[in-house]
């Protein structure tokens, strides 16, 4: 039965009130009396050498304040990366500098060269123009493969190569992975390209800066995921300013999608400009300039093969990957296409063997970086297409090959090959819930009823899984990330029994007001209407590393779980001083608290006004006040795994996909919030169904970016899609955190796109076209058609 | 983008090279050019005022002329900045060979494009170098062939496409 409250009912946002009533506030809404405007002079040129830069006539123009150069960031530090990969042979990756204004060189279009401040933002613009910067182009490099030959121009000089690494995983298992190829009865081989994408949130980014010049305190305000990140990546390694002194916001964000949890460098010079110039600095991204400045997503070249012995079953696995990382690394690049994509090689099957190569190769193209999904994605996409162009190559159905592998119910916890041991699934349960909410048995009908009007209409289907809450830091401390991924939450109970949540996450969209006070509701007993949220500021949530990789419930969610049972239990040693009762006696029902077995009791306010006004209080054995502060670090990743099910309509003559239906059964584990869920799941698939059919971003030989605005760039549009069928009754708890959570906020996006393609393929193959093994995305009318027609 | 393509000129090919070499020619010739200046050896200034698609902008480039084969052959290339625009460049090999009517004019042409016009215009730069292309040796052609004299466009604009007046707004907008 629908619950009305608490955990597992689907309470409407409400943080929606504001965001529907025009009353949210971002940071473009935040003017500081007294501001200067910036704007970002960027490089035309994918590669050039700066010869010179002459902003006189430019601060001689109305409303110039300052124009910046490289020159004014001497001795300030570069934009750090988070993550130090070790590659195959044991030698740490290549990790070039990364100026925050290009220093006499430009490596990719969009690099920012020089910053004007002005009065306002026209003024800023005009005087842009006036600048002279003599660029000498250089021969730029786009292509990966090309990238590595001996002869590429390099885009980084004091760089041996455009190789960032060369990562082997697991390195041990290469040789019998290539034993078992050698002993295989069947091989199937795929060579595939995943798309790179641009993250296009909604609102593009913008950081205000500010400076007290009397404390010394800077302010920040910034379009975060992850505002204490920021602040330590800028305060510690780039401005070297302490924590103390500096205070990061992240006030209302719409939108990130992973492009904004990295630390860019319009932030650390708005910071820096706000105390050189001591006022106010604002720079607000346009949307073109978030096609040219926003770490972009994807950009792996991957060749996969798949061993199987004469019973169909997968032996072995090996993939060669080429992974983008643009000109510089950005915050988490280096661990994207390694730990969060080869350790999820195994996906949802037995295979017994996995060796995954990777090599990270910088080009003169726009840093990548984690994009929904950020290596999953990658991962599934290859697995999922390489299983069904096996099936169709074995005259197996796609299905019967994939539950024939699937890892069985009672095999869990489950140590893969590749490292992680998945806690818990059932595969099996998902595919027949997928099959049956997608009414495949009634596909023949449909088919046939496309046929009679000339559409060629394909079923395919999809599993993924993926590595969410991340993630125990001693782990990633291992595999060389330079931060933990704990969580945090501070619960403050108020007099009157109020409670005020300070989170170390960060909500920019995923509705965590609503979420996270449902748990706190939960557990006391109280209406969530009592619990509020608080997230976004340094200066008063506890440090948190913030929200991404799906991780907010299953790692901030477990910091306030904690934090609140901190909470009940000292609330219930006031009961039981209150009730002249033994505190094992003492029982929390809806917020009510009861010595067991008696009618004794006193309310949720009773408590909480006693530890405030403590008048009647066991003063000598416990402090007053109601407040505590709790850090969860997980002990492993939590494992979601899904089914999804796409059908498509080809149109024959122009190549036109037309998705019909799209069905998608998902094992989160527990579910704080339906509704919530379900938006997340529908805006994963409308991003991952984008990927597949529609999003491309396309550079020329020279690095010029071609996909630079949404003429070109397509997004999907509502009326791109059908209705999706979207379900979560499948769900085996996550058995390692309190709230047995998985973590959806990716997952559409992870396993829509081979479904996808793998529905167009089935549409092509069954009207005869077995010929057309893949098609790489996205897969547009052009694309299909030129495939139809080869 | 490149494109190779050929023109006939009623004139013998001594007039023809003359022409090329001859910057009011290049002025008459070059659609949109408000001026050019300098020598074959030092190179030429031009300004020249464009509009690819959603982007207009005065650019501001250098010319040049190099492997000369006198009577031959020769490229023309040039690079111009457009400044918030971005950039062009591209370049013409161009072969002389008489024949009986006068003077057949090879040519190869490449052009690039690079910043704003890359990023919002890189749909239709391949219509539009062809279409400069074309317009370019035309006007060429008419130059050297006279007998009108060789007339500078009342609109200096050579449309990538037909663009309502009221869009103008819009465009200035999007490039600010």
């Amino acid at each position: 039965m629908p619950k009305d409250g608490g955990i597992g009912a689907s309470t409407k946002r409400r943080e929606d009130v504001r965001f529907l009533t025009g009353k949210g506030r971002y940071t473009d809404d935040i003017n500081i009396r007294g501001q200067a405007y910036a704007w970002f002079i960027r490089s035309d040129v994918a590669h050039g050498k700066i010869n010179s830069i002459d902003s006189s006539a430019a601060e001689a123009m109305p409303g110039v304040v300052k124009v910046f150069t490289a020159a004014d960031f001497a001795g300030v530090g570069g934009i750090p990366c988070g993550w130090q990969v070790t590659d195959r042979f044991g030698k740490v990756m290549q990790e070039p500098k990364h100026p925050v204004l290009a220093d006499g060189k430009v490596r990719h279009v969009g690099d920012p060269i020089a910053v004007v401040v002005a009065e306002t933002l026209e003024q800023a613009r005009d005087a842009a123009e006036a600048v002279e910067i003599d660029i000498t182009e250089l021969p730029a490099v786009v292509n990966m493969k090309a990238a590595l030959l001996p002869d590429s121009p390099k885009v980084h000089e004091e760089l041996t190569s455009n190789l960032c690494y060369d990562w082997g995983f697991v390195e041990e298992n290469k040789a019998a992975v290539d034993e078992a190829f050698e002993k295989a009865a069947h091989v199937t081989t795929l060579e595939l390209v995943n798309n790179r994408l641009v993250a296009n949130p909604m609102e593009p980014r913008v950081a205000v800066g500010d400076f007290e010049s009397h404390s010394g305190q800077h302010t920040l305000y910034t379009t975060s995921q992850n505002p204490h990140v920021i602040r330590l990546l800028m305060g510690a390694f780039v401005l070297g300013i302490p924590e103390h002194k500096l205070r990061v916001v992240a006030p209302d964000v719409g939108g990130g999608f992973g492009s904004k949890i990295y630390h860019y460098a319009e932030e650390a010079f708005v910071t820096f400009a706000a105390k050189a110039l001591n006022r106010p600095v604002k720079w607000t991204s346009s949307r073109s300039e978030a096609f040219l400045s926003d770490a972009q997503g994807r950009d792996h070249v991957t060749k996969i093969q798949l061993a199987l012995d004469a019973d169909n079953n997968f032996t072995a696995l090996r993939t060669d990957t080429y992974a983008n990382m643009g000109a510089y690394l950005s915050t988490f690049a280096p661990s994207i296409p390694t730990w969060l994509h080869g350790t999820l090689m195994a996906g949802n099957y037995r295979t017994p063997l996995i060796y995954v190569n990777v090599k990270a190769v910088f080009t003169n193209t726009i840093p990548v970086d984690a994009y929904r999904g950020a290596g999953r994605p990658e991962a599934t996409f290859q697995l999922e297409r390489l299983v069904d162009k096996a099936a169709r190559e074995l005259g197996v159905s796609p299905i019967e090959l994939r539950r024939q592998n699937f890892i069985k119910p009672d095999q869990f916890p489950y140590q893969t090959p590749v490292a992680v041991v998945y806690d818990t699934g059932n595969y099996h349960a998902t595919l027949d819930r997928v099959l049956e909410i997608s009414n495949y048995a009634g596909f023949e009908a449909r088919a046939a009823e496309s046929k009679a009007r000339g559409k060629l209409r394909g079923f395919g289907l999809a599993h993924y899984i993926e590595a969410c809450g991340i993630a125990p830091s001693n782990l990633v401390g291992q595999l060389g990330a330079r931060a933990g991924l704990y969580e945090s939450a501070s619960v403050r109970v108020n007099a009157t029994g109020s409670i005020t949540v300070f989170t170390g996450s960060h909500s920019h969209g995923q509705g965590h007001e609503t979420s996270f006070a449902q748990v706190v509701a939960e557990m006391i007993g109280i209406d969530a209407g009592q619990i509020d949220i608080v997230h976004g500021d340094t200066s008063n949530t506890p440090m948190g590393m913030g929200t991404y990789g799906s991780r907010s419930l299953a790692v901030g969610g477990s910091a306030i779980v904690k934090a609140t049972n901190k909470i009940i239990n000292k609330a219930k040693k006031i009961a039981a001083h209150l009730l002249e009762a033994s505190e094992g006696d003492i029982e929390l029902k809806d917020g009510k608290f009861t010595v067991a077995g008696t009618d004794k009791s006193v309310d949720w306010v009773g408590v909480t006004l006693a530890a405030y006004v403590p008048h009647n209080y066991p003063l000598e054995s416990m402090e007053p006040g109601l407040e505590e502060t709790a850090f969860y670090d997980p002990s492993n990743f939590t494992y979601p795994s899904g089914g999804y099910a796409c059908e498509v309509e080809v149109c024959p003559e122009t190549g036109k996909v037309t998705i019909c239906a799209f069905s998608a059964a998902d094992d989160f584990g527990n579910i704080v919030n339906p509704m919530i869920v379900e938006g997340q799941v529908q805006g994963g698939l409308a991003q991952g169904i984008g990927q597949a059919l529609m999003e491309n971003c396309a550079y020329d030989e020279n690095g010029q970016l071609l996909s630079g605005s949404f003429m070109d760039y397509a997004m999907p549009r509502a009326d791109d899609f059908p209705m999706f069928t979207v379900d979560h009754s499948c769900n085996t708890p996550c058995t390692h955190n309190p709230l047995g959570v998985k973590g959806c906020g990716e997952a559409g996006a992870i396993g829509s796109p081979p479904a996808v393609v793998n529905a167009v393929i089935d549409a092509l193959h069954r009207a005869g076209r077995t010929d057309i093994a893949h098609i790489d995305m996205p897969l547009t009318p052009s694309r299909v058609w030129s495939a139809m027609n080869a | 983008m490149q494109l190779t393509d050929q023109r006939d000129i009623k004139a013998p090919p001594a007039t023809v090279w003359a022409a090329i070499l001859d910057p009011d020619m290049l002025k008459a010739a070059v659609p949109g050019c408000e001026s050019v200046v300098g020598s074959v050896e030092d190179g030429f200034e031009a300004v020249v005022v464009q509009k690819v698609g959603p982007v207009k902008a005065r650019f501001t480039g250098m010319v040049k002329l190099s492997d000369i084969v006198p009577g031959e052959s020769l490229t023309i290339s040039g690079e111009g900045k457009g400044g918030p625009a971005g950039f062009a460049k591209g370049g013409a090999k161009v072969r002389f060979e008489a024949i009986p009517e006068g003077t057949r004019l090879s040519y190869e042409v490449e052009a690039n494009v690079g910043g704003k016009l890359a990023q919002l215009g890189s749909r239709i730069i391949d219509g539009f170098a062809k279409k400069m292309a074309d317009e370019f040796f035309e006007r060429f052609q008419q130059a050297v062939e006279g007998p009108q004299e060789p007339d500078t466009p009342p609109e200096p604009v050579a449309e990538g496409e037909a663009a309502p007046e009221q869009k103008k707004g819009w465009i200035k907008r999007l490039l600010g």
